[in-house]
């Protein structure tokens, strides 16, 4: 089966995605209050709610890439260097990363050169099986959470104002929901309002808050974290970081401090080290990835503000270059904005009515 | 800094043709591609990269009049042309009302910076423009946003109009103004709260907030390693609040800064300031010309001068002066020059704005700290005033007593004297007119 059809079949209910589509989202909330759903449907409505949320919040973003490479088919009917350099600046205006936008161009060119193909029509399909494919090809990290059954450590590292504390907020008060206790080290002591942003969070979702005072090491912040949470028991313990532009040396030093003071505790944590990123940065955040991966080894990126009109596409990039995945999406300011990333969804929502499309012309 | 990584690889696809003495239209069509690729590379938009890339083939296809100026260096002269061009010509002022308060209202997506933004902002109008500021917390929305805003007017010592996150930005606005006009403070900077582009309920409180406040002036705050999608954003918040200009914000990163490119070129709105730090002064008016050359690595000795005269008292600078035709310069004053060089920022950033700096190998490896300079000064604060004043005192023991007392070498402290004897002699030279005067612009112009 190839790529394609086990997408297709992984959405296959696909009547209903319309239904979902067509509907408010408090619409599915009305019907959840009739009182009559059983449990089972409840679980199957919110796994359809989560690709419904992953569709709402790429809708955007779909139909202006949709619209695009159907344009792109109308008016490069001829597969020619003018061809493949359109695609290469629909690609990009995705801010799918540089230099993986050359590599798939150059392996279309070659697939194209070796199957003789002439009409751009018959290259539509590949392009979003390539595409698939580079996320897919460099898997040596996993994509799920590296949760313990004691202690789970997660350092939370970024530029500045990419969504760091927020993102925080929102990881909390999923695990909080899942019946874990949380805690949260307040590491950024160096923003005005930081620590009480965090504060405020912890609040809201009833997640204990570690601090001291702003200008404080942050490094002795989350030892004491560390410390604290192993004394207490608690799940898991989440440490905010202060925004920090990647080629600033001293305060990269500092991230690997931090690191290195809570190794000294648990030589096996921090569990997860996430990368924030904001969507709507372009090929800079490949720069990012490298630079944070060097001295803190990520396991894995958040994605924030995915509701916007940014597609994100240099997480395409980061996997291909760098094999680290997305975990997290974050596609709104709500406290339950935040979805788990699946790399099939994710692609689908970019891709789905193209490949609606296609298969429907293969089923012919 | 940012745009290096534009300008090193704009640079050496220059630096290949400028030797050229006939360009054919295939050298342009090539070099051409490589252009495009690298503004791509370096997210400017790609509809501002096609349009770019048209103007320039079509002009450069068009030379071999001019006699000055091999071809090659013809078409160079042309991308700087279009480059300027592109992004936007002089520097704008910010718009001032006629009668105060002035009103300046900023706007962004979350996380650009605008919190930072308004304090650093502040604090500029009242350093140059002697304005008496204040700033309104309107972000009711992010958690501690208010605070951040406080802490910030404290540190700055720059009075905040705050109502909670109780009370609609709106009223909060209104009763800013109002406070504003009581108090006789002349300029008022607006924090809003960071929202999506495409967020109808907010962008409409936007609108409000503009019709109650009528500012003179609508920065739309950009994160400068925005991607495609800032063309998107600046048009959105342009199309509805008809912004007056752009704050490029986090150029200190290592990103090429194509946003900067196509949001003037959008928007037809000029950028106004760049934010090149954390700390609170580290907000500086945008000059394109200036930044076009920084890019295409001509250097950009203008803002060097500007930092200076900024920084540097002149009282002190011509009493400096008289001492050198005097003869009479000593470690103090050395110790005191220091003292200024310092305030001019980070050695490496100063050094990376010199022309032909970039196309030192290596140079942007070194990470000058001013920690020399801190040893140096260590050195000489280390001696008495009258050591200070005739070094020629110093014996062995004395220069013993200073290499313990600052905690250096004895080498270092007779490197230093060495050099300090030099640095006289050359001065000397420089003042009587005896030695080759260098102008220090000789330099400039097209580096090729």
């Amino acid at each position: 089966m190839s790529l394609f059809n086990r997408l297709k079949k992984k959405f296959s209910g696909k009547h209903t995605d319309e239904e979902i589509e067509n509907k408010e989202s408090d619409e599915l909330i009305d019907e959840l209050d009739d009182g009559l759903i059983s449990l089972e449907e409840f679980e199957e409505w919110e796994q359809e709610q989560i690709g419904y949320k992953f569709r709402m919040g790429l809708e955007k973003s779909r139909e202006r890439f949709q619209a695009q490479i159907n344009q792109l088919m109308a008016t490069h009917r001829t597969v020619d260097e003018d061809f493949f350099e359109a695609l290469e600046e629909v690609l990009i205006s995705a801010d799918v990363g540089f230099n993986t936008v050359m590599e798939l161009t150059d392996e279309l060119r070659d697939y194209a050169k070796l199957k003789n193909i002439t009409e751009t029509v018959d290259l539509k399909e590949v392009i979003v099986e390539k595409m698939i494919e580079i996320y897919e090809r460099n898997n040596h990290i996993s994509e799920e959470m590296n949760m313990q059954d004691d202690l789970t450590v997660i350092l939370v590292v970024g530029v500045n104002g990419v969504g760091k504390t927020t993102s925080i907020g929102k990881i909390a008060h999923r695990y909080v929901k899942e019946g874990k206790s949380v805690m949260l080290a307040a590491g950024d002591t160096f923003r005005a309002g930081a620590i009480n942003q965090l504060q405020v969070w912890g609040d809201r979702v009833g997640a204990d808050v570690i601090k001291q005072s702003e200008g404080s090491d942050p490094a002795a912040v989350v030892f004491d974290a560390v410390n604290a949470a192993k004394r207490r028991g608690t799940d898991v313990l989440i440490c905010d970081t202060a925004g920090r532009l990647q080629n600033k040396g001293n305060l990269m030093k500092e991230l690997e401090k931090i690191k290195n003071v809570i190794k000294k505790v648990d030589e096996n944590a921090p569990h997860e080290v996430l990368l924030v990123l904001d969507a709507t940065t372009g090929q800079n955040a490949l720069s990012q990835a490298k630079a944070f991966n060097e001295v803190t080894e990520i396991t894995g990126i958040v994605l924030t503000k995915l509701d916007g009109t940014a597609k994100g596409g240099i997480v395409l990039a980061i996997k291909n270059e760098l094999g680290i995945p997305v975990k997290f999406v974050g596609l709104g300011e709500k406290i339950d904005d935040l979805e788990v990333f699946s790399a099939e969804n994710y692609v689908y929502g970019l891709f789905s009515d193209m490949i609606d499309e296609t298969s429907e012309e293969n089923d012919e | 800094m940012a745009f290096e990584g534009l300008g090193g690889r704009l640079q050496g696809i220059m630096d290949r043709i400028k030797g050229k003495g006939k360009v054919t239209e295939q050298d342009i069509k090539e070099m051409m591609r490589e252009v495009r690729l690298a503004l791509l590379e370096a997210d400017v938009n790609f509809k501002v990269v096609r349009q770019f890339i048209k103007d320039v083939s079509e002009r450069a296809n068009g030379v071999d009049v001019m006699k000055s100026l091999t071809p090659g260096q013809q078409v160079i002269k042309i991308v700087q042309e279009e480059l300027t061009n592109l992004m936007g010509g002089e520097n704008s002022k910010i718009n001032m009302s006629q009668k105060p308060p002035t009103v300046i209202m900023m706007v962004g997506l979350q996380g650009a910076g605008k919190t930072t933004t308004a304090g650093k902002l502040a604090l500029l109008l009242r350093k140059s423009h002697n304005k008496k500021p204040m700033l309104i917390a309107g972000d009711i929305y992010r958690p501690a946003a208010i605070d951040q805003l406080e802490t910030i007017g404290k540190q700055l010592d720059i009075p905040v109009y705050s109502m909670g996150d109780k009370e609609k930005v709106e009223t909060i606005v209104e009763n800013g103004l109002k406070y504003a006009r009581e108090n006789h403070l002349d300029t008022v900077i607006i924090d809003t709260a960071g929202r999506l582009h495409i967020d109808e309920d907010l962008m409409n409180e936007l609108k409000n907030v503009k019709e109650i406040a009528k500012p003179n002036e609508i920065m739309l705050v950009v994160d400068s390693m925005t991607g495609q999608d800032a063309v998107n954003v600046a048009e959105s918040f342009n199309d509805l609040l008809d912004i007056t200009g752009v704050t490029l914000t986090k150029l200190d990163g290592d990103t090429r800064g194509g946003a900067a490119l196509s949001i003037r070129s959008v928007t037809e709105k000029p950028i106004k300031f760049i934010g090149v730090s954390e700390k609170m002064d580290g907000l500086e008016p945008f000059h394109p010309e200036r930044m076009a050359s920084r890019i295409l690595g001509m250097g950009d000795i203008l803002s060097i001068i500007e930092k200076a005269q900024m920084n540097v008292d002149l009282e002190d600078q011509a009493e400096l002066e008289q001492k050198l035709k005097e003869n009479t310069f000593t470690l103090d004053d050395f110790l005191a020059q220091m003292d200024q060089v310092k305030t001019l920022g980070p050695l490496d950033e100063l050094i990376k704005m010199m022309p032909g700096a970039n196309k030192i190998k290596g140079l942007d490896k070194v990470k000058m700290s001013g920690k020399e300079i801190d040893h140096v000064q260590a050195i000489i604060r280390s001696m008495t005033m009258e050591e200070r004043e005739k070094p020629e005192k110093l014996n062995i023991s004395r220069k013993r007593r200073i290499a313990a007392g600052s905690g250096r070498s004895l080498q270092e402290v007779n490197r230093l004297l060495k050099q300090f004897n030099e640095m006289k002699k050359m001065m000397k030279q420089f003042t009587n007119g005896k030695g080759k005067k260098k102008n220090p612009f000789s330099g400039m112009g097209l580096p090729f």
